[in-house]
């Protein structure tokens, strides 16, 4: 069962902007680790990005790598102390942008590592710029006008990517905005984190999160946007099932 | 000691780090060092470790970052442009004070470079190569035996400074075949998990979360080690230096040539000398003690196009000779596919003396 009360991986606060969904998603993780009795034989591997400021604030063994690097510092981790519970953390920049080689490499060896990915359709650290998640046609500080998919592409769906392609264990898009898709994302983490322990293989989850301050929205416009505008382009759910459910 | 084996260089630094305890490697493959790869892929599962083939340099440095955050002995292998790209995972590796080692097997020249045997990364690789500010050990091995020595030592060096080691090694020595006598082999359970190692257990409360990068002691702490491992890492070989007039610093494989060229002009009676840097960084200041006071020149020899290691031999000259001027001159061999003949030396050294080149600096 859930536990109430801050989770012993986490110290209180954390320098979020106020609605931002990084905390809800990362403090589901930290339950969970918890839950499973990890909490004490867990190496999470940070990304940089606004997935920086946890480091301040978790109590967990960590790294710090590059930029996009996490699934490989998190292979390196892995390989050599299988019986660890090893976890990136990382914004959707970090992940499928100019880590994209990383991530894709891992799952597509099927590393037993869980990638935790926020997915606020931008590159928030850095001011709000386009990134691969980006809708059609929404504005950011490099898409102006609105991106053009014809020259910049369409929203990346790494999951469902792993789902046509790769022989990965797990992968789950959940949302953090409302009490219903909280619970729902915790339990796709810790079914994620199980195939991990279970050995079953490579296992990812998204959670799809608002950026107020570079939406420039209110949270409660942003809780909107995300409902009407972004859950339309990226599908929450199971995307791969573990073999056997 | 083990017995003695016939062994390319490139497979004398794979033997060497699965003998110093080598866990983990990463690496993508890349002429001149393959070699290391595919021996290591061969090896590792046999006994039990792990060596992943990865799907870039850039990948491959930050695996073994990972793998070194948890107190492992870890080693990546490339060379050039490879090499290039692992700078910035580097330059992390500093940031956190790992005791990562990697190799370079140099190629020669810009952009893809070619195969020659050339000495073009000197640069790169002693001033640290990533952004910030650090430094790496770096060991220039001539031969197949002192690349095996260097690599269990680059691992002594690395976890007493908490710090990167690069071993340079260039084509010739990276392909060619020599006799080798191993040290004996260290199982990697042996080893004591290092006091600062990553074990997956919570950090205490007391303990400020990324460490190096907010504390200002860091810095503090960084530039009283480099001090440190430039005081007491300074390593060298000199050959006639006691009574040279000339006294040539050439390291890796053209050192080899330099030796013989030294006893053609032995022989017809000119004394020069040679110092072969062991180690690029720190530079082997010290060794300039041995030079006898009224020295006439010193010359900078290497196979690359600008004289790369030229302002280093200068930077020395300048620390030794405070009161007189000793000029220093370069011979940097523009053909990138090959090392120079002795004779090429012979000449380029007796136009030296004679006068007929210029002085650098
Ligand atoms: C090599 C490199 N390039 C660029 C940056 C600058 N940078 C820092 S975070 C970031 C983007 C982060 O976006 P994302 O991963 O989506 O995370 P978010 O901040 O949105 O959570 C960039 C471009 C960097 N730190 N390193
Ligand atoms: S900039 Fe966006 S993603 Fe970053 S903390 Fe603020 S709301 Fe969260």
């Amino acid at each position: 069962m859930a536990k109430r009360g801050i989770p012993v991986l986490k110290k209180p606060g954390g320098n979020f902007c106020p609605g931002c969904g990084h905390n809800i998603f990362h403090r589901l993780i930290c339950e969970v680790i918890e839950e499973l009795g990890y909490e004490n034989n867990q190496m999470m591997c940070f990304a940089i990005g606004c997935a920086c400021n946890h480091a301040a604030v978790f109590n967990g063994e960590n790294t710090m790598g590059p930029h996009g690097r996490p699934a490989s510092v998190a292979t390196g981790v892995k390989r050599t102390n299988e019986e660890m519970l090893v976890t990136t953390y990382q914004g959707d920049g970090d992940a499928y942008v100019i880590g994209l080689q990383d991530t894709f490499n891992a799952a597509y060896r099927n590393e037993r590592i869980t990638q935790f990915v926020v997915n606020n359709t931008c590159f928030a650290m850095t001011g709000g710029q386009m990134g691969w998640t980006t809708l059609p046609g929404q504005k950011t500080a490099t898409s102006q006008t609105g991106r053009d998919t014809d020259t910049t592409g369409a929203p990346l769906k790494f999951p469902e990517l792993v789902r046509n392609d790769f022989n990965a264990a797990y992968a789950a898009r959940g949302a953090v905005h409302n009490p219903k898709e909280i619970r729902k994302t915790k339990g796709y983490i810790r079914q994620a984190l199980e195939a991990q322990i279970a050995g079953e293989g490579y296992s990812i989850v998204e959670a799809v999160s608002i950026c107020p301050t570079n939406w420039h929205m209110s949270v409660d416009q942003s809780i909107d946007f995300l409902e009407k505008e972004v859950l339309g382009a990226f599908e929450l759910g199971e995307i791969v099932k573990r073999r056997g459910e | 000691m083990s017995e003695t084996v016939l062994m390319k260089g490139n497979e004398a630094v794979a033997e060497a780090a699965l003998r110093a305890g080598l866990d983990f490697y990463a690496a993508y493959p890349i002429t001149p060092q393959t070699e290391i790869l595919e021996y290591l892929s061969k090896k590792m599962p046999e006994l039990g470790r792990v060596c992943v083939q990865a799907d870039s340099e850039i990948t491959a440095i930050n695996m073994i970052m990972g793998a070194a955050y948890t107190g492992k002995r870890v080693l990546t292998s490339s060379a050039g442009p490879g090499i290039s790209l692992k700078q910035e995972g580097l330059s992390y590796c500093a940031a956190n004070d790992l005791p990562v080692v990697y190799v370079d097997v140099q190629r020669g020249g810009n952009g893809l470079a070619n195969m020659g045997s050339c000495q073009t990364e000197y640069k790169r690789e002693v001033t640290g190569g990533g952004n910030g500010d650090y430094h790496a050990i770096i060991l220039a091995p001539a031969s197949v035996q002192e690349t095996a020595d260097m690599v269990s030592l680059a691992y002594e060096l690395a976890e007493k400074y908490r710090n990167i080691v690069g071993i340079m090694t260039e084509a010739t020595i990276g392909q060619l075949v020599e006799p080798v006598t191993f040290k004996e082999a260290v199982d990697p359970a042996s080893l004591p998990v290092p006091s600062w190692a990553k074990t997956g257990k919570m950090i205490s409360s007391s303990d400020e979360p990324i460490k190096p990068r907010i504390k200002d002691a860091k810095p503090k702490a960084d530039r009283a080690k480099y001090f440190q491992m430039k005081e007491e890492v300074q390593m060298w070989e000199s050959t006639n230096v006691d009574d040279a007039d000339y006294v040539v610093f050439a390291f890796g494989a053209p050192s080899r040539v330099v030796y013989d060229a030294l006893l053609i002009l032995r022989e017809e009676g000119q004394k020069i000398g040679m110092i072969r840097p062991q180690t690029l960084w720190p530079y082997p200041e010290k060794a300039l003690e041995e030079l006898k006071e009224d020295v006439k020149g010193l010359i900078s020899l290497e196979t690359n196009c600008t004289g790369q290691m030229l302002p280093d031999v200068a930077l020395a000259r300048d620390l030794h000779f405070k009161d007189r001027h000793v000029p220093v001159y370069s011979c940097a061999y523009i053909v990138l596919d090959r090392i120079p003949t002795v004779m090429q030396v012979v000449d380029d050294i007796k136009a030296i003396i004679s006068g007929q080149t210029e002085e650098a600096y």
